[in-house]
């Protein structure tokens, strides 16, 4: 198995070459001064529709999604547990059916729940 | 060097299949005494130069194929100016996009900023190990192989976070906000509609899938339509095309996460986009497909062959999508994730258990159970689809939505609109003078 | 428990892909939903008002033009309209009818690309925006085959119309108003009106409630989609709009999405009016003659007429010399632009793009 990661390794080598090649090739560019350099502070402002920018980007921004991120981490593990289940199925039998019956069962009543609080909904 | 040459030229046939290449080089090691590490080095090495020149190919082809085909979709040309049928294009692109300045804001988080197109572009590309190319043709055949891509699909969405938080734009903070909503709804789905298709096929292994498929002589998406269509949903929206391009939204926030990218970095951007998508289409390709198998063909054609033709038709659909439909809104999208595409994999998820309980239990002979499956799954997503549509759909307040014809109407007796040619218009003179 | 949280406040425009030309919305946002909306109009301004005070009636007409320059000939026909009316100028018949096909001509050109660019708006990658450009172009095709130009067409002059149609001109409208257009609505049903998505993003999106429109004194889809019937061209008919036959679309809820389909409506019901206006165009001249330096007696006139966008009115004030003494011009752009506050507030970023899509301003005409 270890061996099987080794391989998967070589290839994320690759994978961070493959896009560092087009930045050298850019970065190379600027060297040779074919690409131009010449910054100046409208350039590097950042755009607002042509407008100065008013206060800044990075504020305590209102997520109104932050209960399905809650709901998220509850849903994302309990599928994550139901993986090692579904391959090991075949060999349980009905009892693992039932079993994972109650398990999904015992969700969807937080599931129903949260629906009823509306979380599900943009706040 | 004589004897890999001798290779090639005796073994041309095989040479369509990587993987007969890679077992006779790793014989000929064995066969000069080397070591047991060169054998693995080398093997690995021509694996992930295979796949790398692929998503190369893949970067500059998918560039043209995408504005060719979506041209043509909407009644129009597409590029067709540089090179035959503007083939080239995509080459014009990059040398443009090389050559220009590039501008980085200055109140921008440098590091993160730079870092994120590539760490966009890496995921994309690693999908592709575990995906099997032929018969023995995996690079990496894990056991784990769909968590494996369920880890690294989700990954992108982190490093588009990354490119709009760091940019410090607000345009770019509501594209990465969005993202993160995306990324924590649509992949429940997208979890559980893979867990339906291991819960069927009884393996993680991405090669054990597909040989399921073979053995039974049944993709997976006929037995499991519903997890397709969930999966093709939620992965759209984990890739960003247009039904849920909501992180780059071009009329909304122009351009998102990535508006004030530049240059190479944009590019890297842009073409990573397509091999996400690639990636995508790959996976459910595999899945649902059944990769490099179709019935006898895969005896005379390359097996990878085949799958490229899958993942391209994958992507066709892809393309269509973004060719036809206007872009939900945020809440929309999650409130659809949320409420439709999770209980419905939830429902599938114990039918396929059942199903697969009695299959198991009773030992019928999968030719007779498994276009009996097809068709009950089929009807079942019919009639979820429909009766949530019917029960659960979009409820708009003030209907009906018929138009009312007037061809008289009724005039509110207005002061007439005088027009006064008698001389003086009150004011004029001084107006004049002043 | 109340989220404390930073509202942002953001520039959507001048330069943004959606605004529709330069105009500048200033939105405070607090976490994609929108608390206040500032309107910044001005960035296109050219003053046309003021330098129409200083040439004659004739050369104001191309002022008009680059006004609404996706409806000129209905900017040219109102201005004409306020002119003869102020000197007291009588149209031929044949011209009055041919202003008529070619003001509702322009209407569909106008309207197909308010439609394609709404729903482009509504997040669609440019597809509906191609197809409605495409049968644009067609009608485009026959104001040049007409006079030359295809947007900017200064072809309604003061006492008729500046060519006569050519020979060609006739069957090519037959062929564009009883095989092509209509086709291509029926198109337009099957893909935008019954379009899911489409429900979703534009229903109860932008909602102007009757005594909003009303008060506000909106006027075209803007008003009709509020479910109040007032076209004027049946209220305040002008070039004899009461003797054809057609049916003015009305909805109900004031929502971006009844004004798209009122305007795909009223594009059907212009193919209605040109296949009469076609019927009864009698021969004749298609002008007067008018002096180039027309000098109405000193007075003042206000015509209007129903653009593509709503009332566009004309007051002009003569005091008897060569050029008029005050031009105004009451644009319907403009006016139905003031109401976006009450329509955005209190909706997310995407709805008030959405909203503003469906409003098909122009920004020529709200600048002037």
């Amino acid at each position: 198995m270890i061996e099987q990661f080794g391989r998967a390794g070589f290839l994320l080598i690759f994978a961070v070459a493959f896009p560092l090649v087009p930045i050298g090739a850019s970065v190379a560019l600027g060297l040779f001064r074919i690409r131009p350099r010449k910054p100046d502070p409208i350039k590097q402002s950042v755009y607002e529709c042509g407008m100065v920018p008013v206060g800044d980007a990075l504020v305590r921004y209102n997520v109104r999604y932050y209960l399905f991120a809650l709901l998220f981490v509850v849903f994302d593990v309990e599928a994550i547990f139901l993986y090692p289940w579904a391959v090991a199925y075949r060999g349980l039998g009905v009892y693992a059916f039932v079993e994972a019956l109650i398990f999904i069962a015992i969700l969807l009543v937080g599931y129903v729940y949260a629906w009823r609080k509306r979380a599900m909904e943009w706040i | 060097m004589p004897a890999l040459l001798t290779l090639i030229t005796h073994n041309w046939y095989d040479i369509r299949d990587l993987s007969n290449l890679s077992g006779k080089i790793e014989q000929l090691i064995r066969d000069a005494n080397g070591p047991g590490w060169l054998v693995f080095v080398v093997s690995a090495l021509l694996g992930a130069a295979g796949i790398v020149s692929f998503i190369g190919a893949v970067a500059i082809i998918n560039i043209w194929i995408e504005r060719r085909v979506v041209g043509r979709m909407q009644s129009r040309l597409g590029p067709n100016r540089a090179g035959p049928f503007g083939l080239l294009q995509p080459v014009a692109d990059a040398i443009k996009l090389m050559q220009k300045e590039v501008l980085q804001p200055k109140v921008a988080d440098g590091l993160v900023f730079s870092l994120a197109p590539i760490a966009f572009t890496v995921p994309g590309i690693l999908v592709m190990a575990v995906l099997p190319w032929g018969r023995n043709m995996a690079l990496a055949n894990l056991d784990a192989g769909v968590i494996f891509i369920l880890a690294l699909t989700s990954l992108g969405a982190l490093a588009v976070f990354a490119g709009g938080y760091g940019s410090n734009n607000k345009y770019a903070l509501f594209g990465a906000m969005r993202v993160i909503a995306m990324l924590v709804t649509y992949e429940i789905p997208s979890v559980l509609a893979l867990l339906g298709l291991v819960l069927f096929s009884g393996t993680m292994n991405l090669s054990g899938i597909v040989l399921f498929q073979a053995k039974y002589w049944m993709p997976l998406l006929l037995v499991q339509p519903l997890p397709f269509i969930i999966y093709f949903i939620s992965s759209s929206a984990e890739l960003n095309r247009t039904p849920a391009d909501l992180a780059e939204a071009e009329s909304e926030i122009a351009g998102g996460y990535h508006v004030e990218y530049s240059g190479m970095k944009f590019g890297l951007f842009y073409a990573a986009e397509l091999i996400n998508a690639v990636s995508v289409s790959a996976i459910i390709a595999t899945v649902f497909l059944g990769g490099w198998w179709l019935y006898k063909v895969d005896e005379i054609v390359p097996g990878w062959m085949i799958f490229i033709g899958k993942i391209y038709a994958v992507y066709f659909l892809f393309v269509w999508t973004r060719g036809t439909l206007p872009r939900f809104r945020i809440d929309q999208l999650l409130a659809f994730a949320w409420k439709w595409m999770t209980p419905m994999a939830f429902l599938n998820l114990v039918l396929v258990a059942a199903e697969v309980l009695i299959w198991n239990e009773t030992g019928v002979s999968a030719g007779l159970v498994l276009p009996l499956y097809a068709v009950l799954n089929a009807a079942f997503a019919g009639v979820l689809i429909v009766a949530w549509v019917k029960f659960m759909g979009p409820r708009f307040s003030r209907f009906p939505e018929r138009l009312r014809y007037y061809s008289q109407i009724d005039v509110p007796s207005l002061p007439a609109v005088a027009t006064r040619t008698d001389g003086g218009a009150p004011g004029l003179a001084e107006g004049r003078s002043a | 428990m109340p989220l404390k949280s930073e509202p942002v406040e953001v520039n959507i425009g001048p330069q943004h892909p959606s605004t529709h030309g330069v105009f500048r919305m200033v939105a405070t946002i607090d976490g994609e939903r929108i608390t206040d909306v500032k309107m910044i109009v001005g960035y296109l301004h050219r003053s046309m008002e003021k330098l129409a005070e200083e040439r004659t009636y004739t050369q104001n007409i191309p002022f008009t033009d680059r006004m609404d320059y996706l409806s000129a000939i209905n900017s040219n026909l109102g201005y004409c309209l306020a002119v003869e009316k102020l000197a007291g100028i009588e149209v031929p018949e044949r011209a009055t009818v041919l202003r008529v096909i070619f003001s509702e001509l322009q209407r569909v050109a106008s309207h197909c690309m308010a439609t394609g660019a709404f729903i482009n708006d509504c997040g669609a990658w440019q597809t509906p925006v191609m197809y409605t450009f495409r049968d644009r172009e067609k009608v485009l095709d026959l104001i040049e085959m007409t006079c030359g130009a295809r947007i900017t067409t200064n072809y309604i002059r003061i006492g008729g119309v500046a060519f006569d149609i050519p020979d060609e001109f006739l069957p090519a409208l037959d062929r564009l108003v009883n095989d092509d257009l209509p086709q291509r609505f029926d198109e337009y049903d099957r893909l935008l009106v019954g379009n899911e998505i489409i429900l979703m993003r534009a229903r109860d999106v932008g909602v102007v409630t009757p005594e909003l429109a009303i008060n506000a004194a909106l006027s075209g889809p803007m008003l009709r989609s509020a479910g109040i019937a007032w076209d004027l061209r049946k209220a305040d008919p002008y070039c004899g709009y009461d003797t054809y036959a057609f049916d003015i679309p009305v909805g109900y809820n004031g929502d971006s999405y009844d004004r798209m389909v009122i305007r795909i409506e009223e594009m059907k019901q212009s193919l209605r009016i040109i296949r009469q206006a076609v019927h009864r165009l009698p021969g004749g001249p298609h002008k007067t003659d008018v002096p180039l330096a027309l000098r109405p007696p000193a007075g003042e006139a206000y015509a209007r007429i129903e653009s593509p966008k709503g009332e566009l009115g004309f007051y002009i004030v003569s005091d008897g010399g060569p050029a008029p003494y005050r031009w105004h011009v009451r644009a319907p752009s403009l006016i139905n632009l003031s109401v976006l506050k009450e329509m955005t507030v209190g909706q997310t970023i995407a709805d008030a793009i959405v909203t503003l899509g469906s409003i098909d301003i122009n920004v020529g005409e709200v600048d002037r």
